[in-house]
């Protein structure tokens, strides 16, 4: 297994300080790559229409991931459901170039996660703290994102993961080594991980922001937050003008301290994703998956 | 001491600057272009997704100063995506800098699952670890260049005057051969 997780760990690698938008056609996934993904996320629904249509939210058809595999040149990420392993096959039969075990589709199994280790390709998987991020990490993941809430266009709750997770590795590598063994009982989390942590300040894998990016400014701040890239789901293709606002985040992400260049860019963007404020939903996605 | 510049628009540039400082280089990031200076005594071109470089390499305005001042003999090296953006021709793809007179191909591994690790003799540097990521290979190298490594029947390293081109990465590993190499060999000389 080792060969393949540093492998599929130094992908994460090259997409850093990218930014990662879902897309739902051949049609937005070339839009997506002219406007400066670094990879596109296929599902047959954004989170907001998810949200929207309720009912179960299943492993898009491989036909339609397909077809965005065929329209672009740049990595292709498809989501499969929380345990589903047999999903995460058929995503792996069809060489996508990483599966997202997520919280967005509904879950399959509410106590096991997928055996990430057992498969050639990468996963990313969504934590909410640095706990959540270890597990998955020990699971197999080989990238993790925040699980903010998707497709409500609120920052909140990544910028809280975030900051959950960024002041929690504060404060491990500032504990002493004996320390360690009681705060990896205590998180569930092997000892080595938190070693890692306490060495090197940072997850063991590249950490990025989703949910809830819909701006220039919400990409700046996940960026500033200690984020390595972003993840766009509703925010661009249920905005007034998908292109510009796409360009506008990738050039945010790139140059997320210069806030004269990152004012530029929020110029004249048209009309953002209208959004859901956290308190007026009814399903919190985030408490999927511990 | 020496000054390099990192594009640091997208991807691994991190990496880079970690080596080269480990080498004693001072270092700055690239970002826009009030960040690039015209008298900086290497470049390095980092991997990541070439496509997003370009773009972001066009809009900031940053293309044409810096292909000016490679063809001005600015060292260079590139890795992977950094490699894409050095070719003249570049099959699955669009060239950038154009100033390396090679065809690279873009993706030539396929996806992910084509990912792989050898260890293979690089002119220069010895045996060294390299590590290929979605990556390209060289198809075809026209006068001046030297090639520097092939595994597998195809080349992976070249060099042509002062620019440096792998499709592998070695800013992921812990040798800091190829990055001396770089410095010694083409900066510094």
């Amino acid at each position: 297994m080792e060969d393949r997780y540093q492998l599929n760990k130094e992908l994460a690698q090259m997409l850093k300080g990218g930014v990662i938008m879902d897309v739902t056609t051949p049609e937005q996934a070339e839009i997506a790559e002219k406007a400066g993904a670094c990879a596109v996320m296929a599902l047959e629904k954004i989170p907001a229409d998810i949200r929207a249509a309720g009912g179960v939210a299943r492993m898009s058809d491989p036909k339609m991931i397909r077809g965005i595999q065929a329209a672009v040149s740049i990595p292709v990420m498809a989501k499969c459901r929380i345990g589903h392993f047999a999903e995460a096959q058929i995503l792996e039969a069809i060489e996508i170039d990483y599966i997202d075990e997520s919280e967005v589709l509904s879950p399959a199994d509410d106590v096991y996660h997928i055996d990430k280790r057992k498969f050639k390709v990468p996963f990313v998987c969504g934590a909410k703290d640095l706990g959540e991020a270890l597990r998955r990490i020990n699971e197999g993941a080989s990238m993790i994102r925040t699980k903010g809430e998707p497709g409500t266009g609120d920052i909140i709750q990544a910028v809280r993961h975030m900051r959950m997770m960024q002041s929690e590795m504060r404060r491990i590598t500032s504990m002493e080594e004996d320390e360690l063994y009681d705060k990896a009982k205590e998180l569930a989390v092997p000892y080595d991980l938190l070693m890692y942590v306490r060495e090197h300040g940072k997850l063991p894998v590249v950490n990025f922001a989703a949910g809830g990016v819909a701006t220039p400014a919400d990409a700046a701040l996940m960026m500033q937050l200690g984020a390595e890239g972003v993840f766009v789901g509703s925010g661009i293709f249920k905005s007034g003008n998908p292109e510009k606002r796409a360009a506008a985040i990738v050039k945010a992400v790139t140059n997320y301290k210069d806030a004269k260049m990152i004012a530029e860019l929020s110029m004249d963007l048209g009309e953002a994703m209208v959004g859901i404020n956290e308190q007026e939903i009814a399903l919190l996605m985030a408490e999927r998956g511990k | 001491m020496m000054r390099a510049g990192i594009l640091a628009l997208q991807g691994a540039f991190a990496e880079h600057r970690n080596m080269l400082e480990r080498l004693g280089a001072d270092c700055v990031e690239i970002r826009q272009r009030t960040d690039f200076r015209e008298n900086l005594d290497a470049l390095v071109l980092p991997g990541g997704e070439s496509t997003v470089m370009k773009k972001l390499l066009t809009e900031l305005e940053l293309l044409e100063p810096i292909r000016k001042s490679i063809e001005a003999g600015m060292p260079v090296m590139g890795t992977c995506a950094g490699l894409i953006l050095l070719a003249e021709n570049v099959v699955g793809g669009e060239p950038c800098f154009g100033t390396m007179p090679v065809t690279v191909r873009r993706n030539a591994y396929g996806r992910q699952l084509g990912s792989f690790q050898t260890v293979e003799e690089m002119k220069g540097a010895g045996q060294f670890p390299m590590t290929f990521i979605r990556a390209p290979y060289i198809e075809e190298v026209r006068d001046g260049v030297e090639v520097l490594a092939v595994t597998g029947g195809k080349i992976v390293a070249a060099r042509y005057g002062r620019q440096l081109g792998l499709a592998f990465h070695p800013e992921l590993t812990d040798n800091p051969d190829i990055h001396r190499y770089f410095i010694e060999e083409i900066c510094r000389k």
